[in-house]
């Protein structure tokens, strides 16, 4: 029964494993493989919800390698926040692969696929219940892992590996931060067990303020925050279920967990919190502001995902650990929703560009109506989930006294409700923009997991909501009990309205008058230029990093190939030249010696062999004469 | 009329000679052969020579040629086998062509 919870993760490294040995054999059996393992997990893993809920906390540690009398132990620890994590994992993670059995249906890698997305769930899954830091880092590095092979999936496509080794390179820059943390971490308290991080931090000094910003830089990079979030909307060449799954509803999420879980060390330094608040913030604003102006239904979504992520970053910034939490799991089903929309959008017109879809609503209309739940419950619009759980994060920003963060977020939240809603009637209202292209639904396989995300993304909100007494927030809180917020009605009507407000410009811009988009990016020109050139993040990047980076490279390659390798030739050379002379050496001293020796014993042996005539006479002749000498020396006078 | 022992041993002599000379020199196995009884006969002659005029006991060397007798007609016995057995294979009995022991 202890071992019950291991069951979560093994069971889809266990389908991984099948499916990449036995997948050429499995073909299109090997989705429903994943999906097989993914089920049971999902069971495993609400039965380990219900107990938590009804007995507490679940929590089994083995000790793996001792360090000096200090254990580090690997166990799992499933306590409320774990709970919501593995609930949202396990149940989006299924749909998602049951959708991606349709969507990858004809790729010539399929079970590849499936493997690559099985060893993902395994990894998360461990995360999710891992007890410590140790092997929490192990499943986050696996999952970064996961991450590039599922970006580069179509490698053939050079902008899809580039893209992959993009995002692996940059959230290596923040795993390097979270390495350095865990290791400041183990130095200062000597303990890395996430449930006794509180007390073990409590003595700790400034040194652990560094460890905490250092972990946060893991944060930064898996959860694509400023100045690291470059990655993730180039990470969209990915198969776009590996968009749902991978970064947006889970991976990336994984960084708000991380900051999630480390909150007891956190919360003793106010302000290392400011920090985590103020990046969470400017992260939301600004990739909302790029979203304005994206055109390819992917870009637009990922960096919502960014958007959105910054959103929980701020929230637990703010102290709102029950909103941010809340707020990634609401996140999770509408923003997996949307992009198995816009998977489904893609499947069936064969484009990404906006700009090319329109009127898509008739033909498509599972997609477009599920899409369209998805996108009120980003945009906040009650009761949808989206609305709840953004509000929490409102009102904790309204009542930390940061009074910018707080209005900054309202100005994101209306940003957010007109990018998406920029996106939905763009794509499936009005006209068809281009004659080329013929939409037709998807089959059911794409369409159930759809409807089911949309009823999550429109009922998700509940459990969280005043409606429920909060009933989430108490169920997290536990030892936070600060996770409290009195209804706000101030908040909460400032939240619809921005909601509304976006939508209904939306509709103003994209519906009522389609020529305003262009008098505004005429009249704010500059603006426009900087949403739409994403702030120059690549190009300044490119011209601060990549390039020193590449001339450097050169350089050492230049260095490598004259001098290191000059050596090396050299003395390869020097030794064929001495073992050159050696071999003349025994060739003409040596085995000239041994074969002189031989030939003398020849010669001597011819002269001698004469004597054995053969002739029996002869030899008794001999014995005559030597008979004769005998008796001559005998009688010798 | 007593025959002195210096003829007797001339004669041994001589006959032990002619026997040297003729197992040197004969190509004809059968030849060696008869050679060699000459040198046992000439050995036998000296032996009574000697026993006849300076043993005590005169029965002695006579004994002792009988003896010698035996065991030469024993070993021509053997020596013939021998010549038989090689004349069959090789259809020869001149010993320049029987040279199997040559190098």
């Amino acid at each position: 029964m202890i071992l019950l919870p291991c069951l979560i993760p093994l069971l889809p490294l266990a389908a991984f494993a099948v499916n990449l040995f036995f997948g050429k054999r499995l073909r299109a059996r090997a989705a429903w493989v994943s999906v097989a393992t993914s089920s049971i997990s999902c069971l495993i893993a609400f039965y380990c919800i219900a107990t938590v809920v009804r007995t507490g906390t679940m929590k089994a540690q083995w000790v793996w390698i001792m360090l000096e009398n200090t254990p580090l132990r690997f166990g799992y620890l499933i306590d409320p926040l774990a709970c919501v994590l593995l609930f949202v994992v396990t149940v989006v993670g299924t749909l998602i692969q049951v959708y991606s059995a349709g969507y990858m249906h004809d790729d010539p890698r399929f079970t590849r696929f499936f493997a690559y997305v099985s060893l993902f769930m395994s990894a998360m899954l461990t995360l999710v219940i891992a007890s410590n830091y140790v092997l929490f880092f192990m499943a986050w590095e696996v999952m970064g892992l996961c991450s590039y092979f599922l970006i580069g999936f179509w490698f053939e496509k050079p902008s899809a590996a580039d893209a992959g080794r993009k995002a692996f390179l940059v959230t290596r820059v923040g795993d390097v931060g979270f390495l350095a943390g865990l290791m400041t971490l183990f130095a200062v308290t000597r303990n890395l067990d996430f449930e006794s991080l509180g007390a073990s931090a409590q003595a700790g000094g400034p040194l652990l303020a560094v460890a905490a910003l250092l972990i946060f830089c893991g944060t930064i990079g898996k959860s694509a925050q400023f100045p690291l979030h470059v990655w993730l909307p180039d990470a969209m060449e990915g198969p776009t279920p590996v968009s749902a799954l991978i970064h947006a509803a889970t991976m990336v999420a994984a960084g708000v967990y991380l900051v999630a879980r480390s909150f007891p060390l956190f919360e003793i330094f106010p302000d290392v919190l400011t920090v985590v608040a103020i990046t969470g913030t400017l992260t939301a604003f600004m990739a909302a502001f790029i979203a304005l102006t994206a055109t390819d239904i992917k870009k637009v979504l990922a960096y919502s995902t960014i958007s959105q992520l910054g959103f929980m970053v701020a929230a637990l910034g703010l102290k709102g650990y029950g909103a941010g939490t809340f707020h990634l799991m609401t996140h999770a089903f509408f923003k997996a929703l949307l992009f198995l929309g816009a998977g489904s959008v893609i499947h069936g017109t064969g484009t990404q560009d906006l700009r090319e879809m329109g009127g898509l609503f008739g033909k498509m209309r599972h997609t477009a109506l599920t899409f369209l739940a998805g996108s009120l419950a980003i945009a906040g619009v009650p009761p949808l989930s989206g609305f709840w759980s953004k509000d929490e994060i409102l009102a904790a920003a309204y009542q930390s006294g940061h009074g910018i963060i707080y209005y900054v977020l309202l100005l994101t939240a209306f940003m957010t409700a007109f990018y998406m809603f920029r996106l939905v009637f763009m794509a499936f209202f009005g006209k068809p923009r281009s004659p080329g292209i013929h939409a037709h639904e998807s089959p059911a396989v794409m369409t159930v997991p759809l409807w089911i995300l949309a009823a999550g993304a429109v009922l998700i909100g509940l459990p969280g909501s005043p409606l429920m007494g909060n009933w989430l927030g108490r169920f997290l809180a536990g030892p936070h009990t600060h996770g409290e917020h009195a209804l706000n009605l101030v908040v909460m009507f400032s939240s619809i309205l921005a909601g509304l407000g976006g939508i209904l410009l939306a509709w103003l811009f994209y519906v009522r008058a389609p020529q305003l988009p262009g008098i505004v990016a005429r009249r704010a020109s500059l603006l426009y230029r900087m949403s739409l050139n994403k702030l120059w993040f690549d190009e300044i990047y490119h011209v601060l990093i990549v390039r020193p980076f590449c001339f450097l490279a050169d350089l050492l390659y230049g260095f490598d190939q004259k001098a290191i390798d000059g050596i090396v030739n050299e003395t390869g050379l020097a030794t064929v030249r001495t073992s050159r002379l050696k071999a003349w050496i025994d060739t003409y001293l040596v085995d000239g010696t041994v074969n002189l020796v031989g030939a003398l014993v020849q010669l001597s042996s011819a002269l001698v062999r004469r004597i054995q005539t053969g002739f029996v006479q002869h030899y008794l002749l001999m014995i005559l004469a030597g008979i004769l000498v005998l008796i001559f020396l005998e009688f010798r006078p | 009329m007593i025959i002195p022992l210096e003829h007797l041993l001339v004669f041994g002599a001589f006959l032990f000679a002619a026997g040297i000379y003729g197992a040197l020199t004969r190509r004809n196995i059968l030849g060696i052969l008869l050679s060699i009884e000459l040198i046992l006969n000439a050995v036998n002659v000296n032996l009574v020579a000697f026993s006849r005029s300076t043993s005590l006991s005169p029965e002695t060397g006579q004994i002792f040629a009988l003896f010698v007798m035996a065991l030469a007609a024993a070993a021509a016995v053997v020596g013939l086998a021998i010549v038989l057995a090689l004349f069959r294979i090789r259809k020869t009995v001149w010993t320049d062509e029987i040279n199997l022991l040559k190098w």
